[in-house]
Parts: C-alpha cells; sequence; structure tokens
C-alpha cells in the first residue's frame, strides 16, 4: 500500500471548517436547555400530569423515539414550507433537536422523578409545599442529580447527531466535509481531520457539562457521594 | 377550653380493610398524647388522619377548627399548623440542614433568606445541633438527622406536633438524645401526638396514653393505666415487655 497522504486543503478550506465546527458546537449550544425543558416537562406531564397530558406526552415521546432523526428533520423542515412558512435551515435544524432530545431527556427524568423515595415527597407536603414547590425545590433537584451522567450522554449523542443537518443544507462539520472531499477527491484525510475535531469538541462539551454538574451540585461537589 | 384535636367515632378503610372502626379521642392544647397498641392496631393510620395525610371515611375529626370530614378545608393551612415527624426522618438529602429547614419558611411562609437562617439558627440550637447547620444529612448520625428533622417541623411554628415512632429507626444509644429533644418540647408547652414503643419513655411524658387494639382506643388513662391495665389485652401488651 503506498497511498500518499496530502493534507493540503487544509490551507484553503480551514476556514470552511472553522466555521463548520462552530456551527455544530451552536446548534448543539442552544438545543441544550429547550431540550432539557421539554424533556422535563414532559417527564413531569407523564407522572403527574391528567390523563390527556399523560397521554399526549406517552405519543410524542414514543413517536420520536421511534423514527429516525433524519426523518424528524426531513418532515418538519418540508413541512413547513408546505406551510409556506420559511425558515432558515439553523432554526428547522435547531428545532429538530430539541424535539428529539426532548423525547430522550423526557425518559431520562422520568427515571429520576421516579427513583426519589415517596417519603420526600410525603414531607414536603407535609411541610405546606405546594406541589409545584415541591417539584422545583425537592424534586427536580435530586431528580437531575441522579440522571445528570445520563443526560451528559444524551446531549453528546445530540451534538453527533447534529452530523445529519447537512441534509437539509446546514453547512455544519460533516456537511462542510463532504463538499471539501467533492472538490479534493481527499476523502480519506478529509474524514479523519473530521473525526478528530469531533472528538475534540465532544471533549469539551463534556468538560463543559462536568464543570456545570461541579457548580449545580454542591453537596456532590464537597461529599463527592452519590445521592 | 376546647380539644384542638376531636376524634369522633372515626372510620377508615383501605380499600375492604377497615383499619380504624370508630375511634375517638380528645387532645388539649398543651398536652402529650402517646399512641401504644401492637404492629397493625391503626396507630399510624390515626396519627396521619390528622394532617390530612389518609381521608377518614365515617365520623367527625376535628383538628384546629377545621372539619376534616367535611372536606373543603384548606390543606397547606392545616399543615402549617400541624407538623410531624416521621420514622424514617426525610431529610431532603441535596440540601444542607439549614437549607432543609429554611425551605418550608421561606417558600410557603416568604420570610427573608436572612430571617429564615436565623429561625434555623434558632431551633437548631433548640435541638442542639446549631454546629451542624451547614453539613449535609448524610454526614449525621441517624439520632442526630432525625432531630433536625424535628427542627425542621417546628421552624413553621406549628400548634401540633405528631411524631410516629421516631426512635424506632434508631440504635438504642442514639433513641435518648431524640427523646431527651421531644421531652423538653413537652416540656414547653407544645401540643404532641406521639406513637411510640417506648413504655418508659409514654408513661413519665404523657399526660393521656392511648392504648389501640383493632382499630379503636381500646383503653385510654394517664401513665399509671400501664402499671394497672384494666383490659386482658393492655395487660397482654405490657406484659408482653414491648
Ligand atoms: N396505605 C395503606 N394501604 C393499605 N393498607 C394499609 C395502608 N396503610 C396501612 N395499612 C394497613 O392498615 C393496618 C394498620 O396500619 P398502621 O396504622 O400502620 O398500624 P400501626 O401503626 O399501629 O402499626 C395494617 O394492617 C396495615 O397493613
Ligand atoms: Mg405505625
Amino acid at each position: 500500500m503506498n497511498y500518499e497522504f496530502d493534507f493540503s486543503f487544509l490551507g484553503e478550506y480551514g476556514q470552511d471548517l472553522w466555521d463548520g465546527t462552530l456551527l455544530t458546537l451552536w446548534m448543539t449550544a442552544v438545543s441544550i436547555i429547550p431540550g432539557f425543558v421539554v424533556g422535563t416537562a414532559c417527564a413531569v406531564g407523564r407522572l403527574y400530569g391528567p390523563p390527556w397530558v399523560r397521554k399526549a406526552a406517552t405519543v410524542y415521546v414514543e413517536a420520536i423515539r421511534n423514527t429516525p432523526l433524519v426523518i424528524q428533520v426531513f418532515w418538519l423542515f418540508f413541512g413547513l414550507a408546505v406551510l409556506s412558512v420559511r425558515i432558515d435551515a439553523f432554526y428547522a435544524a435547531v428545532i429538530a433537536l430539541v424535539i428529539n432530545v426532548g423525547a430522550y431527556t423526557a425518559e431520562i427524568m422520568r427515571a429520576g422523578f421516579e427513583s426519589i423515595p415517596k417519603g420526600q415527597i410525603e414531607a414536603a407536603s407535609c411541610l405546606a409545599l405546594s406541589r409545584w414547590q415541591s417539584l422545583l425545590y425537592v424534586q427536580l433537584p435530586q431528580a437531575v442529580e441522579r440522571v445528570y451522567p445520563a443526560l451528559v450522554s444524551q446531549f453528546i449523542l445530540m451534538m453527533l447527531a447534529t452530523s445529519i443537518m447537512s441534509q437539509i443544507s446546514a453547512p455544519e462539520l460533516t456537511g462542510v466535509a463532504y463538499q471539501i472531499q467533492a472538490f479534493t477527491f481527499r476523502g480519506f484525510e478529509v474524514y479523519l481531520v473530521i473525526a478528530v475535531i469531533y472528538l475534540a469538541v465532544v471533549t469539551l462539551l463534556r468538560a463543559i457539562l462536568t464543570g456545570l454538574g461541579k457548580v449545580i451540585f454542591p453537596r456532590r461537589r464537597r461529599l463527592g457521594t452519590p445521592l | 377550653m376546647e380539644p384542638i384535636v376531636r376524634f369522633k367515632d372515626v372510620r377508615k378503610s383501605f380499600g375492604t380493610l377497615e383499619v380504624l372502626k370508630g375511634v375517638t379521642l380528645d387532645i388539649m392544647p398543651g398536652t402529650v398524647t402517646a399512641l401504644i397498641g401492637r404492629s397493625g392496631s391503626g396507630k399510624s393510620t390515626a396519627l396521619r388522619c390528622i394532617n390530612a395525610l389518609e381521608q377518614i371515611n365515617g365520623g367527625e375529626l376535628h383538628v384546629c377548627g377545621r372539619a376534616l370530614h367535611n372536606g373543603g378545608f384548606d390543606l397547606r393551612a392545616l399543615r402549617q399548623d400541624v407538623g410531624i415527624v416521621f420514622q424514617s426522618y426525610n431529610l431532603f438529602p441535596h440540601l444542607t440542614v439549614a437549607q432543609n429547614i429554611m425551605l418550608a419558611p421561606r417558600r410557603v411562609k416568604k420570610i427573608g433568606k436572612d430571617e429564615a437562617r436565623a429561625l434555623a439558627e434558632e431551633v437548631l440550637s433548640q435541638v442542639g445541633l446549631l454546629e451542624k447547620a451547614d453539613n449535609y444529612p448524610e454526614q449525621l448520625s441517624g439520632g442526630q438527622q432525625q432531630r433536625v428533622a424535628i427542627a425542621r417541623s417546628l421552624a413553621m411554628k406549628p400548634k401540633l406536633m405528631l411524631f410516629d415512632e421516631v426512635t424506632s429507626a434508631l440504635d438504642p444509644e442514639l433513641t435518648g438524645e431524640v427523646l431527651k429533644v421531644i421531652e423538653k418540647l413537652a416540656e414547653s408547652g407544645m401540643t404532641m401526638v406521639l406513637v411510640t414503643h417506648e413504655m418508659n419513655f409514654a408513661e413519665r411524658v404523657a399526660d393521656q396514653i392511648a392504648f389501640m387494639h383493632h382499630g379503636t382506643v381500646w383503653e385510654l388513662g394517664s401513665g399509671e393505666m400501664l402499671r394497672a391495665p384494666k383490659t386482658p389485652e393492655l395487660q397482654q401488651f405490657v406484659g408482653s415487655g414491648l
């Protein structure tokens, strides 16, 4: 095998790669908090809501978790076009990501809420806290802390899943790579570079989320024990 | 004086199982009532009816001027009047001791953070745990956790405190410190109802003792009742060394 590596495209397309990387990061960053909020709301609705809310949340979660993301993205993007709603590919991508990660987050958060001993909720209610106060101050913090590693994994998977957004021509990292290799025919080198960039970006995201965990769970930071 | 709690022929069933079969009992302000009896006789259920953790199916139950049997009362106002401490402490593990105590006063009574902190320190001194204010529950012994749970309840300034076997989960050497706190509360004039297996404690601290059997108050009396039981059931219960 005498394949000659040629990374010279890095000079010409370096800026495109950088822009693609930023778009991937940005898409992920703006989807995390709304995705968490949607997922948590669904988990709460599914556990404590009236029957129609439970049903609606269940349908949403199951529909999303049992279809491919790329189909959801197409459906949203072209569906909006049919309704003559024109939105930027970036926003379509973010909406699709939020809807998608929200469904997975809902299942993770549901497990978190269900793992809290009943006595906690009873104690909160006996202290005259309202159901919302109990959710907000007693159940939610414990649920999040218990499932935090699973949430981090889910958000990292979401970041990797942004790679399909080139399908609706959002120029994220994978989309950029596809174009570069089409111009240069250096597919092997291009995707090697892309893999390294994803690795770096995932490592960065993991570090940020782990750091965030240290900030929002002071007990864990001080004692280091699981809840 | 009006009783603060009045059970009148109270009935309570779980499905087809009737657990309270006509409980009648008055609790006067400033007194300590001990509920004793075998496991399964309905002590916890009776206690839990007082702060509406269980809804009664028959009879009348008046608590702090509310008719619980009629429904339509303000549950959260009732819960502010009636504190409860459980066998399993149920402290919030993600909050420090002080935060556990401050949560309800801040969110329910909407008092400021500094005022809540001062209140937390006041009730923690009452249970002798001021130096643990900024520790987390898991850093405390069982006895200390239970004292924090009592302090947390006290911070809401209840008119009535309920205790459900609060020393049953503790090692014998730790029960003393919790009982001492309860005894101090009794001396301060707090109205209390406690389910307990500590017979010596009940005899010493309680103004009235209700022996529950088969879902009714089988025998009611003062501490001396335990020395001279009238019914063979209480005789047997006391004799069994419980
Ligand atoms: N939530 C419940 N659902 C069904 N049965 C219950 C429930 N709570 C208590 N019981 C039953 O009621 C009876 C009395 O229980 P309890 O009041 O806890 O007795 P005690 O506190 O005197 O041991 C027991 O037979 C118990 O199994
Ligand atoms: Mg009991």
